[in-house]
């Protein structure tokens, strides 16, 4: 995509007229979207409660948990980078939250707000030590990665005495803040988690700004080729720095979510997590290498995990072979959305 | 760039000065209070002592905080200089098991959930003359290990008493949730659970993913309507469970291993039927206790035996008792 400009010569996509068919084959997630086709179709055979209406509100709610973080996390990677302490922060979120809340004994929004602080400073202090230091971020964040999982740890344990934040169910704003982040309601047969509605919201916001706004080309252009892109006049560091500060909004967001479904954070969670958000950027169509990818790709990616996580409980297979399927399932997802990108290259 | 910096650089130093604030408040009062807890009784004038106390838990894990708190407790009442420290992987256990020996600690407690790892270490203490104590895992294998005694449960036995209450209770088709998959001692209890009440499932779930273990459970659930108790191995995964319950419209009961503070609230208000109670508080309270006994007077807890501390039920019935002690974090 950056190399639009860089080498007039070749046709700029957004302006050349194309068919619509050949314009929906060149874009990432459609080789995601066909890969969760496939799976959906698999488990429709496979596991009879897959075709029960109710039950899509769970996979939903499982696919929103990955993908409400996997939106910044596709926006970092179109952009170049990777964040390895998206997880952890997550928990670190809500453990702020929690706990400033309970030792203070403030109204819970307050506590809301602080972590809403606390989560952008770290995504800054991401951007700003990668922009500084000029180190991979590969390795900065997993700096970031452990020493959140320390201070996740140590500070619940020094301020609640124990490893999960202190609940704080019965304090003011809870149930005003469990509205906005942790909130459900029926749809029909289909029980709807809040958090589903904020993912597609967010999705729709976050492609808006990649594809139609001056920042998003921006995007595109610094993950692709820095270099270049400072040469025609883009603020990369502070794209970068915006982009890592994205991922700590969604991290609170996420992590304002963990606090109010539970009350309760444990301040182990979190681990392992980053990974699944970049899986699911990576099965979306975001390249590894930076400047090419899209949010709803991870959205796709998102689903294609959630489906498969929960359609190898719901098509009910021995549990010891649980992330073998998952696996299988993942390869076979990523390969048919390969074998749809190459197609579509070759148009 | 460089208002940005600083901006950056503020936000930074908020958010220092948010840990730093948290943490001054809480040290003088929370402190106090764990002081007053472990001067309950008269504090040993014995030589002091150095004991490594070394598991293989996972951090932030509230079970392993009880079991702290019992070794805690030990230790201050015992004049015992207390290192803990703990490792999942069985080779990191290991390893911390050498390092107690390269400083000359005076005893060793040691959990042996991966006794295959820890074999050599533990016998190498102890044939150098560092007494040894193993605790919540390796009843099979303490002895071999040349260990002085055991406090823990059975997980087998535990898992069978678990089993065995579901029959009690009627039960007709129930649900064994294990947060890690691999884990001996976990396997251990689902399979107890089936000796007694056969019609079991297992269900893997991820233990540091609390919602993603919420929607596995509620996605069992849906998928077999017939499942009418749901039984955990770790007291948050039961209040996952309960919200699981709730979103699958099943009408299912849940039973659980181990306890913290918010199940005990949980099993008084009905969520939650029972819990199986190995109590941790125990346990680290007596690896450290015998340890002590042992240097002190040459005594063995056990006398040759495991000690069993569970299993235990908890239910409605004895959960005021328990929640008191529970509200302190020592339950």
């Amino acid at each position: 995509m950056a190399s639009t400009l860089t080498a007039p010569s070749t046709v700029d996509d957004r302006v050349s007229s194309r068919s619509l068919g050949a314009r929906l084959l060149s874009r990432p997630e459609v080789g995601s979207l066909v890969g969760a086709v496939v799976v959906l179709v698999f488990f429709l055979i496979t596991a009879p409660p897959f075709r029960d209406l109710a039950t899509t509100g769970t996979i939903l709610y499982q696919a929103a948990l990955i993908g409400m973080m996997a939106v910044p996390v596709a926006l970092l990677m179109v952009g170049g980078e990777f964040d390895l302490s998206a997880g952890v922060a997550v928990t670190t979120a809500g453990l702020t939250g929690g706990l400033f809340s309970y030792q203070f004994s403030t109204n819970v929004w307050v506590g809301v707000l602080v972590a809403l602080v606390v989560a952008v400073a770290v995504g800054a202090f991401n951007g700003w030590l990668l922009m500084r230091t000029g180190l991979p971020s590969f390795l900065v964040t997993l700096g970031t990665f452990f020493i959140l999982q320390g201070l996740n740890l140590g500070v619940t344990r020094v301020l609640s005495g124990t490893v999960s934040s202190n609940s704080i169910s019965d304090m003011d704003g809870f149930e005003s803040a469990k509205a906005v982040f942790a909130s459900e309601f029926k749809l029909g047969p289909i029980n709807v988690k809040i958090l589903i509605v904020w993912w597609i919201v967010f999705v729709a916001i976050a492609t808006w700004v990649l594809l139609k706004t001056k920042v998003g080309n921006w995007v595109f252009a610094v993950g692709g080729d820095a270099a270049a892109a400072r040469a025609v006049g883009v603020p990369v560091k502070r794209v970068k720095i915006g982009l890592f500060v994205t991922v700590g909004f969604f991290a609170w967001f996420s992590g304002m979510h963990l606090l109010f479904n539970q009350a309760v954070v444990q301040s182990g969670e979190g681990v392992g997590k980053e990974f699944i958000y970049i899986i699911a950027a990576v099965v979306g169509g975001c390249l590894l290498t930076g400047g090419y990818g899209s949010v709803v790709g991870s959205a796709i990616g998102a689903l294609i995990f959630g489906m498969t996580q929960l359609g190898v409980v719901y098509a009910g297979w021995n549990a010891d072979w649980f992330k073998a399927f998952l696996g299988v399932m993942l390869l076979l997802a990523t390969i048919v959305n390969l074998v749809v990108k190459k197609r579509a290259d070759l148009r | 760039m460089v208002r940005w910096q600083k901006k950056a650089v503020a936000t930074g130093a908020a958010l220092v000065l948010v840990t730093a604030l948290g943490a001054c408040s809480s040290s003088g009062g929370k402190q106090e209070e764990e002081k007053a807890a472990g001067a309950a009784g008269n504090v040993a004038d014995t030589p002091r002592m150095k004991v490594a106390f070394i598991t293989h838990a996972a951090p932030g894990d509230t079970f392993w905080d009880l079991v702290r708190k019992g070794a805690e407790a030990a230790a201050a009442k015992d004049n015992v200089e207390l290192q803990y420290s703990g490792a999942p992987e069985g080779a990191d256990q290991a390893n911390l098991v050498q390092t107690a020996i390269d400083q000359k600690v005076d005893g060793i407690a040691v959990t042996l959930a991966k006794p295959d790892a820890m074999q050599a270490n533990v016998k190498k203490a102890a044939d150098g003359g560092i007494p040894v104590v193993a605790l919540n895992g390796g009843i099979e294998s303490w002895k071999q290990a040349g260990a002085l005694g055991y406090f823990g449960q059975d997980e087998r036995i535990a898992g069978q008493a678990a089993g065995a209450k579901l029959t009690e209770v009627g039960a007709k088709k129930a649900v064994c949730v294990i947060q890690e998959q691999g884990h001996v001692g976990l396997e251990a209890r689902c399979q107890g659970v089936k000796d007694k009440f056969p019609n079991v499932e297992k269900l893997y779930i991820t233990g540091t993913d609390m919602p993603g273990s919420q929607t596995t459970m509620t996605s069992k659930l849906q998928q077999d309507k017939s499942i009418d108790y749901v039984v955990t191995l770790g007291a948050p995964f039961a209040l996952a469970a309960v919200k699981s319950v709730k979103d699958a419209g099943s009408a299912a009961k849940i039973g659980t291993f181990d306890t913290n503070k918010d199940l005990i609230g949980s099993i008084k208000s009905g969520g939650v039927q029972w819990a199986v109670d190995q109590q941790p508080y125990l346990q680290g309270y007596l690896a450290v206790d015998s340890l002590w006994l042992y240097k002190t007077n040459g005594n063995t807890i056990g006398g040759g035996q495991a000690t069993l501390t569970g299993p235990a039920f908890i239910d409605k019935s004895n959960a005021e008792a328990v929640e008191k002690f529970s509200a302190n974090g020592s339950r």
